[in-house]
């Protein structure tokens, strides 16, 4: 940003702010997303905590107490929230100096439909599709994890074709089991834990999204790229069979 | 073995300071919900200000201590004794090998904090001790505590043991902190507050009634928010948001226009609009509030909200102070 235009920063309590980068959900917006969540992790202020990429937003958490005991590294004096916003500011003049970051592309293994997707066949009936074409049109693009939130690892993805956007169900399930694959609107993604949820599941994984024990805990972060493939009950009893002996 | 959980009461969990820094893994902060009233307990027995302590929830909680041991009890006043006999809080004690220390009903307050000298020995994930109940993470074995749990103490550090060894030979101290500048334990409170990012997409008279009407926090309310019943909080417009970060004392509004207040708890993103956010220094008092409690909240500016959290982190160094000097 050589013309040092000031970001769009607005305070979110007295203890972190978020800073709007763009509107919408677009991979342009969200590469600057998260060019300025790694600046920030390469060249933390005092006080920082940690920053939360979203769609178009990043959170920045930090301790205002730190920040006013700090004597170095911010470049004004003033209140903790000018001197985070001054700071970031300045840093924000290298986002697009940063080469565009390729996600690493991870490939989930699906089994599609049966018991475990049981509303593959009304995203099939509300589209007038075959269950064949569903799971094509699922598994054709790759999709970007925008952000991860909601429940630990759950990716919120874009890139949904149309042609399978389904509402969410009217009555949520009190339990959807962990590794479903499921469509709600416009939006597809994976429950990595059971939870309660509205969204029509149409096939289950047998790749873990959250192992705590990992580092990072979760398979997938912002930025990577997904894609889907179907696999058969056996292929997914075998996957499943190889993690329990690990 | 150091504790044994005879009775586990409505809910008793182990948390510290939170988890911070997998926030953009999708993991919850978790933490103490009054975080002064943790830390403080902590300090008084001579623990790092983050350590884990128990947090115990309205009544009901009975634990039976194996060995001798200094703790601290803060936060709510649950009427708590050790072996029938009344326990002043805000102080470190000694607790003896066999008693059983028993929290009663909360008269004052939601949550007491118990800090145990050494701390509580178990794993911490992810950099914290807290326990994150929905994913069974962190804290005793991921879960509440139950009946017959058995847990352990941590290793005294010299700051633990000049403590102990002062309390032995000197008794239950004389003094205590006062807790009147970091939390309110009153039954109605008023919390102050700032204004959220989507405040000006309010209209005017829901505005007005933010911080004129009173506000009930309904039973519905936990660790994850606090579920507000009153007058109902309406924007000028539709407005279409795209989930983003909240944070602890977020207050969102969902199409019902109830509020609800983001706890400790809370997930890592939110989509509702946000009216308000309720400055870090009254964080404590409002986890202190029990279901049906009246809550009316006071608009503030930003750099009073930041000038009231410094004041408070500046108590505590005083506190740290003061507790040396009394070692001395």
């Amino acid at each position: 940003m050589s013309d040092q235009k000031s970001l769009d920063i607005k305070a979110l309590g007295d203890s972190a702010i978020l800073i709007k980068l763009g509107e919408g959900i677009h991979p342009s917006v969200h590469q600057q997303v998260k060019n300025l969540s790694f600046l920030l992790d390469e060249f933390p202020f005092d006080g920082f905590i940690e920053s939360v990429p979203a769609y178009n937003s990043l959170a920045v958490y930090y301790s205002p107490y730190l920040v006013h005991q700090s004597t170095h590294g911010f470049q004004t004096d003033g209140t903790p929230l000018e001197k985070v916003i001054h700071y970031i500011n300045t840093l924000a003049d290298q986002i697009s100096d940063l080469p565009v970051t390729e996600g690493r592309v991870v490939d989930i293994p699906v089994l599609y439909g049966g018991t475990f997707g049981p509303d593959l066949h009304i995203v099939a009936e509300t589209h007038n599709l075959s269950i064949d074409e569903v799971i094509e049109i699922h598994t054709t693009p790759e999709y970007l994890v925008y952000m991860i939130g909601f429940a630990p690892g759950f990716p919120f993805l874009g890139g949904l074709d149309e042609r399978i956007a389904t509402p969410r169900k009217l009555t949520p399930r009190t339990s959807i089991p962990p590794g479903s694959v499921g469509i709600a609107g416009k939006q597809t993604g994976v429950y990595p834990l059971e939870t309660p949820g509205g969204w029509q599941i149409i096939g289950r994984t047998p790749t873990d999204l959250f192992v705590p024990e990992l580092s990072p805990p979760s398979l997938l972060q912002s930025g990577d790229k997904i894609t889907f493939y179907p696999i058969t009950q056996q292929q997914y009893d075998e996957q499943k069979k190889v993690k329990s002996c690990q | 073995m150091s504790i044994n959980v005879l009775n586990a009461g409505l809910l008793t969990t182990i948390q510290d300071i939170g988890r911070t820094g997998s926030q953009k893994f999708g993991v919850l902060v978790s933490g103490a919900m009054d975080s002064y009233s943790m830390r403080i307990a902590n300090l008084l027995v001579g623990n790092d200000e983050r350590e884990g302590v128990f947090e115990i929830t309205l009544f009901g909680t009975m634990l039976q201590f194996e060995e001798d041991t200094l703790i601290a009890i803060t936060g709510g006043d649950l009427q708590t004794t050790i072996d029938g006999i009344p326990v002043a809080n805000w102080r470190p004690v000694i607790i003896k090998k066999g008693s059983i220390l028993k929290f009663g009903f909360a008269i004052e307050g939601c949550r007491a904090y118990l800090a145990i000298a050494g701390g509580i020995d178990i794993p911490v994930v992810m950099g914290s001790k807290s326990t994150y109940l929905v994913a069974g993470i962190g804290g005793f074995k991921g879960r509440a505590l139950q009946q017959n749990d058995h847990l352990s103490f941590g290793q005294l550090t010299k700051s633990n043991d000049k403590v102990f060894t002062r309390i032995e030979q000197q008794g239950t101290p004389d003094w205590a902190v006062p807790h009147h500048p970091f939390i309110s334990l009153a039954s109605t409170q008023t919390i102050r507050i700032m204004e959220g990012t989507e405040y000006q997409h309010f209209d005017g008279a829901s505005k007005q009634r933010l911080v004129s009407e009173p506000y009930v926090v309904t039973p519905q309310s936990n660790r994850m928010g606090l579920r507000l019943e009153g007058q109902a909080l309406s924007l000028t417009e539709k407005l279409e948001l795209l989930s983003e970060g909240v944070t602890f004392g977020t207050i969102q509004i969902p199409p019902n226009g109830k509020p609800i207040i983001l706890m400790a708890d809370r997930q890592t993103a939110g989509g509702y609009p946000k009216i308000g956010q309720v400055i870090t220094a009254d964080l404590g008092s409002l986890s202190q509030v029990k279901p049906n409690a009246k809550l009316t909240f006071k608009l503030i500016t930003h750099a009073e909200a930041e000038r009231e959290l410094i004041a408070k982190e500046e108590r505590i160094n005083q506190i740290k102070i003061g507790i040396q000097q009394k070692l001395q």
